[in-house]
């Protein structure tokens, strides 16, 4: 394939590159084992998109270190939009291309023995706490091409961690923000929530240069020790330059719980891996996301749900609205494993079609190895229904004001559950624009 | 204001090729209540969804007007920015908008640009509009129908009705599926539009509705058109003793419509 003959990043640019940063040791021979696997193994296979030809390796690895923003006002117009400035109590960090440049932490969240830092910093200050989580049981470095890619050249991220019994109430949002329309973002995210803790992580991928080519290579990783609650929001709108590979995985211990509300508005092309392990048992899962496509792009979704535990309840929502020539597919997956017994796995996946040029694909599949679960699964492609839009419409709204109601309403389930206002009334204006 | 006056003339619809209202002719005017009865399967809620433009029926032959303008000519949202409204029967669930965000849309559809009305207004009117049918404040924030029963769907039709104000309302079987209490609530919502200002064609089978909203004209459909006309009596004596005796009166064996196999 041409594009693997321009692959530039070799071991000795990886280590280089891992010993500029400062990084421990563990780290460096994680990236360095990575850039060896990358060599050999293959580009992930989604079901039904060929991404052989997508651009996931011509890309400038590191950008220019940039200087930190002491203040809101100065950061991108479309970045602050992201910001409630309202807000008493915030906790906030901003990366440009990569580099951490705005940084506001709560006295009470540091009281709280919380950890909310970029993840150079935790690879300098907190290498032993980082080391016990990165790479671990939710995602593997041999998985393929692009995994192994991401370790060797990790070049942003952040790292939460947040101690036993810790309730964290104000959200912690980030935003990755590039502004280098040619700098690619290996982004790895650590949010780890040992016993009885209690957290909400935001984020938002951003990017405002639509006409140079870039890559994003995403991995992150959410932990849920014993009876922990993660919420987890992600809005990502890269524009459609960038190439997407974002791998958010979970984890999640007895009696813990993840929810997820993905946004997934990227203008690119877009593989999407989003799989939560119920490995305890009565451990919970909610993984809800929405996306719409459109022009020539093409995505694939895939949300996973694997349950181990006994009384595991896993929820799967994927909502997507198709327009012009947009291609998308949409994998469902609940895998029930033997023994996981009383486990119940529901998943619900809907496309909605605005063009008759647009393919969506609903593909739900349980995959079951054990007789005493309940799981169900609805699946639907297709218009908006003309009974809805005359109802709206004999109330008077235009039909464009009607099938405004009815896709917002349809994307509803993801915007209502994003934390912080100013990031939901930013998506709903993206979906706006996106539409219309 | 002038009175306004609704035409129906000649009136003929099909549903996927067969023919349901067939000559159909009635002319209201605001400040006027006129029901329609009759047996099921005659036409009534065609007839309904038909004027509001339902995309299902099509109109083969007859005109509709409101006030000299031609109805049948305009979109559905034209229709009702025209000041026409239609009470469903069955109305639509439309998943993640509420109630109170779909009303203040509809609301303003009907305003000029710039002329929106004020959020504190419009919450004011619809708490208003809510104690007069007695429901709880929570349906503003619930997601337009969905998950309603029956008759929460029906006082969420006549909440519209009252939060819209149209010039003419149809209400198609609005009665259907309520229990005499919530009947008494939806009635009074009914009678507190009544202006002269306000026309309001009932479509219902039975005759308790017309015994909390008194109807200046009532008119019997049979085979997909008007067969009697009377005034609040004629419901009366419908009540006492059933459609039987227009029948023979009219020499009609089958009242229905497009299912000419069917027993009467």
């Amino acid at each position: 394939m041409s594009v693997d003959t321009k692959w530039t990043y070799d071991e000795e640019y990886v280590k280089e590159y891992s010993q500029n940063r400062g990084e421990p040791e563990w780290l460096t021979e994680e990236r360095l084992t990575a850039v060896r696997l990358a060599d050999k193994l293959e580009l992930p296979k989604p079901e039904k998109t060929n991404i052989k030809t997508w651009n996931f390796t011509e890309f400038k690895h590191a950008a220019a270190p940039s200087e930190s923003i002491s203040d809101v006002e100065n950061l991108h117009e479309d970045v602050q939009k992201l910001i409630d400035r309202s807000t008493e109590e915030q906790n906030l960090i901003v990366f440009r291309d990569g580099h951490s440049v705005y940084r506001s932490v709560s006295k009470r969240l540091e009281e709280q023995g919380v950890l909310f830092c970029d993840i150079e910093t935790a690879a300098k200050e907190h290498s032993e706490l980082l080391k016990q989580y990165f790479m671990g049981k939710a995602v593997n470095v041999d998985e393929h091409k692009l995994t192994a890619l991401h370790v060797a050249l990790i070049n942003g991220g952040t790292f939460v961690y947040v101690p036993k019994n810790v309730q964290v109430e104000a959200p912690l949002q980030v935003i990755y923000w590039q502004e280098d329309p040619e700098a690619a973002l290996f982004n790895h995210v650590i949010v780890a929530a040992e016993d009885n803790s209690e957290v909400t992580y935001l984020e938002n991928y951003v990017s405002f240069d639509e006409e140079k080519s870039s890559v994003a290579n995403i991995i992150s990783e959410v932990y849920a020790g014993n009876g922990a609650k993660i919420s987890y929001g992600g809005v990502d709108h890269f524009e459609k330059g960038m190439t997407t590979y974002v791998n958010r995985r979970g984890y999640v211990e007895k009696d813990g719980r993840i929810d997820w509300a993905l946004g997934q508005m990227n203008e690119g092309n877009t593989v999407s891996d989003n799989t939560t392990v119920l490995a305890g048992d009565g451990s919970y899962a909610d993984s809800k996301s929405v996306s719409i496509g459109r022009d020539n792009q093409s995505q694939n979704f895939w949300t996973h749900i694997i349950h181990h535990g006994k009384h595991s309840d896993g929820q799967i929502l994927t909502h997507g609205v198709m327009k012009d020539k947009a291609s998308s597919i949409f994998n469902g997956v609940t895998k029930i494993e033997h023994g996981a017994t009383k486990a119940n796995g529901e998943q619900t996946e809907r496309v909605l079609m605005l063009s008759e040029k647009a393919r969506g694909d609903a593909n739900p599949i349980l995959l079951i190895d054990e007789d005493d679960v309940t799981a169900g699964h609805a699946a639907s492609v297709g218009r908006i229904d003309p009974l809805q839009m005359f109802y709206l419409m004999s109330r008077g709204l235009s039909k464009t004001e009607a099938e405004r109601l009815v896709i917002h309403g349809f994307l509803a389930p993801v915007v209502n559950q994003l934390p912080i206002q100013a990031v939901k009334n930013r998506l709903s204006e993206v979906i706006e624009r996106k539409v219309y | 204001m002038a009175a306004s006056t609704l035409k129906i003339e000649n009136l003929h619809v099909e549903i996927e090729g067969s023919e349901i209202i067939k000559d159909f002719n009635l002319e209201i005017n605001t400040g006027e209540i006129h029901a329609i009865m009759g047996p099921n399967g005659t036409g009534k809620s065609t007839l309904a969804s038909a004027i509001m433009g339902h995309p299902k029926y099509e109109i083969t032959q007859g005109s509709v007007h409101l006030d000299g303008e031609d109805v049948l000519e305009m979109e559905v949202d034209e229709r009702a920015k025209a000041g026409m409204f239609l009470a469903m029967q069955y109305p639509s669930e439309i998943s993640g908008v509420t109630n109170a965000d779909f009303m203040r849309s509809a609301i303003n559809a009907r305003r000029e640009e710039g002329d929106e009305i004020s959020l504190m207004k419009f919450i004011r009117k619809m708490d208003d509009k809510m104690d007069t049918l007695e429901m709880d404040q929570s349906f503003s924030q619930r997601y337009l129908n969905e998950g309603f029963s029956g008759g929460e769907k029906k006082r969420n039709e006549i909440l519209q009705l009252l939060m819209l104000e149209p010039k003419f309302a149809i209400l198609d079987e609005i009665d259907s599926g309520l229990d005499i209490d919530a009947l008494k609530v939806v009635s009074k919502g009914v009678n507190d539009m009544r202006n002269p200002d306000f026309g309001c064609l009932i479509i219902t089978h039975y005759q308790r509705l017309l015994n909390y909203i008194k109807p200046d004209k009532v008119h019997v459909m049979m085979q997909g058109r008007i067969v009697k006309s009377g005034g609040a009596e004629l419901a009366q004596r419908l009540e006492e003793e059933g459609y039987d005796w227009i029948k023979e009166e009219l020499g009609i064996e089958n009242e229905k419509v497009g299912d000419q196999e069917q027993e009467v």
